[in-house]
């Protein structure tokens, strides 16, 4: 297992350039422990980012400022380490387990590879990102907010698989009567914008953070034409525009302007419903089945009290965007959000990713 | 021109930067733990940069970067010990030096091989260097202009590789690379996500097998357990010839072939999709195809040192352009590279495509850095290497314990599951055939390593090529056939051509005298046999996803010819003929005082035992019996040098935080760091 040991040296400084002290531990003392937060992915991907921005964080917030390493177990597309972890019972707070839209996909569509359950788990800190598709700059000259000029075209989109992440961009073309045709087999959002650049692809997403590192610099000069962003939701679950990207409509904007496409009924529920399980709510961290409720709250305080410093805008902007982080019970709701998906719009995906994809789960 | 007005202070900054005193020692101390991480095979740069992370936060970005440069580009330099002295690919970048390399230690020549290919790894990376500092600025449109179909003609030249090395028989040597095509489309399909050869009931199969298990049980067990079995040293009769001094002039001697392969690395690197897979074979194919005399290949002929070590540093510079230029990391350890960039300082270094705008001179510190840490990593290890090169000498029944120990760590280390170790067997065994029937061991290496390019490039490339052919036939045409994509058809055609003429001359395997039929006959139909069992497996797959069976059954399909053909030749072709060579009829193999069974039983126990008590207490208890039993030492040296490995591989494991395989006990019971 590869590791990020984040030495309490290193912490210190950090505490002391933030001017926060340790919050008061209750019964709850980690001095001289190691907290293990193990990814179910590579030390390259997104989530490795993720937990390592956090890690020196939470560090210096809990309780006796124990070694928070970062460990990787990655396989079966997340489903290893989900899997591993559903059996963990060491419920000390000396492990933490962090997933993401991927490891919450697979549960959702009935991956035979599932061996987890979420709800044993006790969710203290949750954090979403964005989306943004954007068009080549011919057919782009077609978009005027509907996609009703773009029905004609033929589209081709470097994807990672229907599966994936990538199924909230291709229900949402679906939905908007456009002819999208997935290029499948990619590695990563990278390779699909290589392939939007080289002129392969006609139509790409990005999630924020690679929308703001490479692609907003081709709208600006004029090579690629912003189309939408998934949008963000409010405090009453609405989707409202992205906060990253206020300039930009969300597809439920475009669709309510485009013929035939409904912001209501089965398809509308069932996008919105794996929208939420991979934006908003796409990155995780668990505290395995079984944890005294003293652990959990000392981690909860811990990540309020990470949220709440001063420069955590400023550090947190390039790595987890402009978006909320719940803590805690915050972080429970969002979860459920997240993982309540009703069943039809799990039917509506399924046979959808069947008809469409000849994707089948089983 | 006037980008290179802007690109000299640039790069005049730069050398400011770098040349401080506090700079070059963070560089060298990147250096030095970048070489001790690389001598332990399968761990690479991942696992060191990880291990630096931590420390990026906030640190002033030049003296970061020098420490992560420092690390990251020493890696594939000495990462050479392990595969000239003990046959043990290091990483994929070290895979075409065995074969030239690992003859050349046993023939005594150990420390010319590591100074010949240390000379042509600095050579390299300060050609690479100097061709980026004038590439980049341009290198973007170039990039772009290589897009699938281009990508999939340089991974085809990379296979038509296999021609050269497919042996005396090329029918074999095809049937190997066919095989090592199938056994890496193991696991979930990249495009549908279907199944091949695997269940999802053996969830270690869905993910494939790792590169690092298949270099290791092709080249590095079979050659262990052969010299295990022969109770020698490496180097024939424990003489050292040949000085470091010679090395360095034999890649003088040959230094235009080190300024080609040079270029070879950084063109090949600069493509984003391929990363470094190709790059040393198509390296040792030109060095191959450029030698007048061919007859020395694969017995340790020195310019099969120096053209793969020439390309495979430059490929480190020829990799930062799509890392710095695009933001899409070309190996695990630039990705993790462009992590911590985005730590260091205040955070205002975004490596994509501003760099060049915003942040040139960092830029150009970047390429120097790497270059200058070439410089230091390869001073030290030509210094070291004629100590190191002593280790060849002693009676291998010492060493073999201590690499047994390392690559079952290396291969856990790739994917952390018990499965590695046994995968680790099964393609030891493979290994260990394809050597005694001398079927080609680097064409199968190659195919394996090509599979997945191959089979993602030619469904990804069809699939928009007949979306532009559905544009119009002119549209198609000129995507399918660029120029790019014309010259390299014939840059591979001439390969092919040459390759074959040539093939027969190179013997990577020494010349295997022949024996009766059966041996070779089972052999030949167990692989029959395997590619049957793939291509039901593969016809199985329902036609909507054609994307994953096509790739599977036309190679599978081609390799079962092959087969087929080979068996008519064996029907049909007298015992003793050079289609039924055999190790163990004549040779060293065959005159070896140990059986080859009772010799894997060895390595096979410490599997069977680590998954009973778990790695560490199993390896004390092989450690303890086979230098007792197998070497015959006393019990005072077995127990010190058993202890030495052990501190060792803790040491070693706990410096970069990494867990041992564990067992049934450690399921039972909670015990402590290392036995846990």
């Amino acid at each position: 297992m590869t590791v990020s040991n984040f030495t309490r040296r290193a912490t210190m400084a950090l505490i002391a350039a933030a001017g926060f002290a340790a919050p008061a531990a209750a019964d709850v003392d980690l001095a001289g422990k190691t907290v293990e937060w193990v990814i179910p992915f590579s030390e390259t991907g997104g989530s490795a980012k993720w937990a390592n921005f956090f890690a020196p964080l939470l560090s210096e917030e809990l309780p006796g400022n124990p070694t928070v390493v970062v460990k990787f177990m990655p396989g079966a597309g997340s489903t290893k380490g989900a899997n591993w972890f559903q059996n963990q019972t060491k419920g000390d707070g000396t492990l933490l387990f962090g997933s993401s839209g991927s490891t919450q996909f697979p549960y959702l569509l009935g991956d035979p590879r599932v061996r987890y359950e979420y709800n044993d788990w006790n969710a203290v800190m949750a954090s979403g990102t964005g989306g943004v598709a954007y068009l080549n700059a011919d057919d782009g000259a077609k978009f005027d907010g509907s996609a009703n000029g773009l029905k004609d075209i033929d589209f081709i989109y470097g994807s990672q698989g229907a599966t994936r992440l990538d199924l909230v961009p291709l229900l949402a073309w679906q939905m908007l009567g456009m002819n999208v045709e997935p290029v499948f087999g990619i590695k990563g959002r990278g390779d699909g914008r290589l392939m939007f650049e080289r002129g392969e692809a006609t139509i790409d997403y990005q999630t924020s953070s690679g929308y703001l590192g490479g692609s907003a610099e081709l709208v600006a000069n004029g090579d690629a034409v912003a189309m939408m962003s998934w949008g963000a939701l409010d405090a009453d679950g609405n989707i409202v525009r992205d906060p990253t990207f206020p300039e930009i409509p969300t597809f439920k904007e475009v669709c309510e302007a485009t013929d035939g496409c409904e912001t209501s009924g089965e398809a509308w529920d069932a996008w919105k419903a794996f929208f939420v399980a991979g934006f908003p709510v796409q990155k995780l961290a668990f505290l395995p089945a079984g944890t005294d409720q003293d652990i959990v709250n000392t981690y909860t305080t811990a990540f309020e009290a990470v949220v709440a410093r001063a420069d955590f805008p400023k550090i947190s902007s390039k790595r987890v965007g402009k978006y909320l982080v719940f803590t805690g019970a915050s972080a429970q709701t969002a979860l459920g959000t997240a993982t309540n998906v009703p069943d039809e719009a799990k039917a509506y995906v399924t046979t959808w990713l069947k008809d469409a994809y000849g994707v089948e789960l089983k | 021109m006037e980008a290179f007005a802007t690109a000299l202070p640039a790069l005049g900054e730069a050398w400011a930067l770098i040349l401080q005193p506090v700079v070059l020692g963070y560089l060298v101390l990147g250096v030095v733990m970048g070489l001790a991480v690389g001598v332990f095979p399968g761990l690479g740069g991942i696992a060191g940069l990880s291990l630096l992370l931590p420390f990026m936060f906030g640190m002033d970005p030049i003296l970061g970067l020098a420490l992560m440069i420092g690390m990251v580009a020493v890696v594939p330099t000495s990462d050479t010990f392990a595969s000239v002295l003990m046959g043990i690919p290091g990483s994929s970048a070290s895979q075409a030096t065995v074969l030239d390399g690992f003859p050349m230690a046993k023939k005594g020549e150990a420390a010319r091989a590591l100074s010949a290919a240390f000379a042509s790894s600095l050579f390299g990376g300060l050609v690479g260097a100097s061709f980026l500092t004038m590439f980049i600025l341009v290198a973007r449109p170039i990039v772009l202009a290589f897009g699938l179909p281009e990508m999939l003609m340089i991974t085809v030249l990379g296979l038509s590789m296999v021609a050269v090395l497919a042996g005396r028989i090329a029918l074999k040597g095809l049937a190997a690379a066919g095989l090592g095509l199938m056994i890496g489309t193991i696991g979930e399909a990249d495009a549908g996500g279907s199944l091949r050869m695997a269940s999802y009931d053996i969830p270690y199969l869905t993910d494939g097998l790792k590169l690092v298990i298949v270099g290791l049980g092709v080249f590095a067990i079979p050659e262990i357990v052969s010299l295990l079995r022969q109770d020698r040293s490496i180097a024939k009769g424990a003489s050292l010839g040949g000085g470091w001094m010679d090395g360095v002039r034999d890649w003088f001697a040959n230094i235009w072939l080190s300024v080609r392969c040079s270029i070879i690395g950084v063109v090949v690197g600069v493509i984003p999709g391929l990363g470094g897979s190709v790059v040393d074979w198509i390296a040792y194919g030109h060095a191959v195809q450029t030698t007048k005399d061919k007859s020395n290949f694969g017995k340790g002929e020195v310019r099969g040192v120096i053209g793969p070590e020439s390309s495979n540093n430059a490929k480190e510079g020829g990799g930062l352009v799509p890392t710095l230029l695009f933001g899409i990391p070309g190996s695990g350890s630039m990705a993790i590279f462009i992590g911590a960039v985005a730590l260091l300082g205040s955070g205002d270094i975004e490596v994509g495509p501003s760099m060049l705008k915003d942040n040139l001179d960092i830029t150009y510190s970047i390429v120097w850095l790497l270059a200058l840490a070439n410089v230091v990593g390869t001073i030290l290890c030509i210094a070291a290497s004629g100590g190191i090169a002593k280790l060849t000498t002693i009676r291998f029944t010492y060493l073999a314990p201590f690499l047994f120990m390392l690559i079952s760590f290396a291969a856990f280390q790739s994917g952390q599951n018990f499965e590695d170790l046994l995968a680790l067997f099964a393609i030891g065994l493979i290994g260990i055939f394809l050597r005694r029937f001398d079927w080609s061991r680097p064409a199968f290496l190659i195919g394996f390593v090509l599979s997945n390019p191959v089979e993602k490039f030619t469904n990804q490339a069809f699939q928009i090529a007949s979306f532009r052919f559905r544009k119009g036939f002119d549209v198609g045409m000129e995507y399918v056939f660029s120029p790019i994509v014309i010259v390299l058809i014939i840059i591979t055609i001439v390969s092919v051509v040459l390759g074959i003429r040539q093939a027969k001359s190179i013997m990577a395997e020494g010349d295997v005298k022949s024996g009766s039929k059966r041996a070779p006959l089972v052999f030949l139909l167990v692989i029959g046999g395997y590619f049957v069992a793939a291509l039901i497996n593969a016809n199985a797959i329902p036609d909507y996803n054609m994307t994953d069976k096509v790739i599977p059954l036309f190679i599978g399909g081609f390799s079962l010819l092959c087969c087929v053909i080979l068996l008519v030749q064996m029907m049909r072709k007298p015992e003793g003929d050079s289609i039924f060579a055999d190790k163990e009829v004549a040779g060293e193999d065959a005159d070896a005082p140990y059986g080859l069974w009772s010799t894997l039983a060895w390595f096979g126990a410490l599997i069977v035992a680590t998954w009973f008590v778990g790695f560490i207490l199993a390896l004390v208890g092989f450690l303890v019996s086979f230098l007792r039993v197998r070497a015959g030492a006393g019990w005072g040296k077995t127990l010190l040098l058993t202890t030495l490995g052990i501190a060792f591989m803790c040491l070693m494991a706990g410096a970069l935080n990494r867990d041992f395989p564990p067992g049934l006990l450690q399921g039972a019971a909670d015990l402590p760091w290392p036995l846990k």
